[in-house]
């Protein structure tokens, strides 16, 4: 595999996993705390991250991260957020009291409205649903189950190319094929072999 | 549709996998590292692995081994025992650990909680409530059974809740390691009195235990020890039988 990963280190957790998972498929990756002066060695950018909207945007803003990606990585590289990261992609997310995201990707974060029976974090492993063909789950199946961990969710969303039931049914992934901009609520890094075919998926993604 | 959980888990003494009955008479079962890579194999949901005596032993977990065994781990992993404080909590989701479970110190340090939501977030923290039955009654016990805490489970976990943890995971210490099915009465009552995800532990004998959780509580989760490593009994199979009888479980192929 020829792809060089950026994994980008915002102080918002969660990279010991991903980066183990990058390593086990065979990626080179690098976790990258401070902007990096020289992107282009890098072929693919991964935004993950666990927490609240309102501090991930913080962080990103603090650490130079947010400019670095509006403009030297988004649409020049893929890049794929995960959980958090693919949140922050939203116009704005309400939760923490209300932030304005990176708006690559229409739509808004808001706090889960929860259905009969259901827990205030959506915490297991769910079914994809509605997936729409697209290169992010080459060889994964409609209704493959994923292990999802979050109480907040992307509104509906022109870019969805595939829907989770739960809070009502909303955006489990997705994806501006133009601009190789890509986004799993759930986590790929946790979700066995469906979770890391995705991640290989998205390192042939050019 | 959001699927139910089949949990094995790993306890172990200083590095060495171990089952005890009524958390005493603990026997070596075996080796971390490969009960991690077989089980990842055969693609369980998840994984929880609980150093059993650390909270009186005062042993502090074995970092290394712990970071070895994750590297292996493709589905979530709970670590838990002996844990009293915020850095340990760092330690070990740095080590691998996507969630930790915290039992005796929640007893005794009230603001460890909102310590480690606050910086960490509510889904990475299992409030883990061990208790036992004295004159009818469910009482809270903590550091591996041996200090009675006064308080009703069921309270305790809706106290939990309202600190902030993500999720419970119940045990049943009489029912440990014994065979005798789950206590479906308090695992009833606890699923029924909180809002987040109860994880029921103690005492599966068979995958029918298991269906018996599912049907007659709102539990989301079951986790079981002996069942798997002393019986040819497999969460493979636990889930082939439960989604037989209807229940939503996830598919590997």
């Amino acid at each position: 595999m020829n792809a060089k990963v950026m994994l980008i280190d915002y102080n918002m957790g969660n990279l010991f996993s991903v980066e183990n998972a990058l390593i086990n498929i065979g990626a080179d990756v690098d976790i990258i705390k401070n902007v990096p002066a020289d992107i282009a060695q890098y072929s693919h950018a991964i935004l993950p991250g666990v927490g609240s909207f309102r501090d991930g945007v913080k962080m990103l803003r603090l650490s130079g991260w947010e400019n670095a990606l509006k403009d030297k990585i988004i649409g020049k590289i893929p890049i794929l957020g995960i959980c958090l990261g693919m949140q922050l992609f939203a116009e704005y997310g309400e939760e923490g009291g209300g932030e304005s995201g990176l708006g690559v990707i229409d739509g808004r974060v808001i706090k889960g409205r929860l259905k009969e029976g259901e827990k205030s974090i959506h915490i297991g492993w769910n079914s994809i649903e509605n997936l729409k063909k697209n290169r992010l789950f080459f060889d994964i199946h409609n209704l493959t189950d994923f292990y999802f961990v979050h109480s907040y969710h992307f509104t509906d969303t022109s870019k969805e190319i595939a829907k989770v039931n739960y809070f009502g049914g909303v955006p489990a992934s997705v994806a501006d094929v133009e601009k190789n901009i890509y986004g799993v609520q759930f986590h790929p890094e946790k979700s066995g072999k469906p979770g890391l075919k995705l991640l290989e998926n998205f390192l042939l993604i050019q | 549709m959001l699927k139910k959980r089949v949990i094995p888990t790993l306890l172990w003494k200083n590095i060495g996998l171990v089952k005890g009955e009524k958390f005493d008479s603990w026997r070596r079962v075996g080796s971390i590292l490969p009960a991690i890579k077989v089980y990842n194999a055969r693609e369980v949901d998840e994984l929880i692995l609980l150093n059993v005596t650390a909270s009186i032993d005062k042993n502090e977990s074995d970092y290394t081994e712990i970071s070895r065994a994750s590297k292996h781990c493709f589905v979530p992993l709970t670590v838990g025992g002996g844990i009293y404080c915020i850095e340990q909590v760092r330690e070990l989701l740095l080590c691998g650990a996507d969630k930790v479970a915290i039992n005796s110190a929640l007893y005794s340090r009230k603001e460890l909680v909102a310590e480690v939501v606050n910086r960490f977030g509510s889904q990475c923290l299992v409030g883990s409530i061990d208790y036992k039955i004295i004159n009818n009654k469910a009482v809270c016990y903590s550091h591996s059974g041996t200090v009675c805490e006064h308080l009703d489970p069921i309270e305790w976990g809706v106290e939990l809740e309202k600190q902030g943890v993500g999720e419970i995971i119940l045990t049943s210490i009489d029912r440990d390691g014994c065979f005798s099915g789950y206590d479906i009465e308090t695992i009833s009552k606890l699923s029924n009195a909180v809002s987040i995800p109860v994880i029921a532990s103690g005492g599966a004998n068979s995958y029918s235990d298991m269906l018996q959780v599912f049907q007659e509580t709102k539990s989301s989760a079951v986790a079981a020890a002996s069942i798997f490593h002393f019986t040819e009994q497999t969460p493979k199979e636990a889930k082939g039988f439960l989604d037989a009888h209807g229940i939503a479980v996830r598919k590997t192929v």
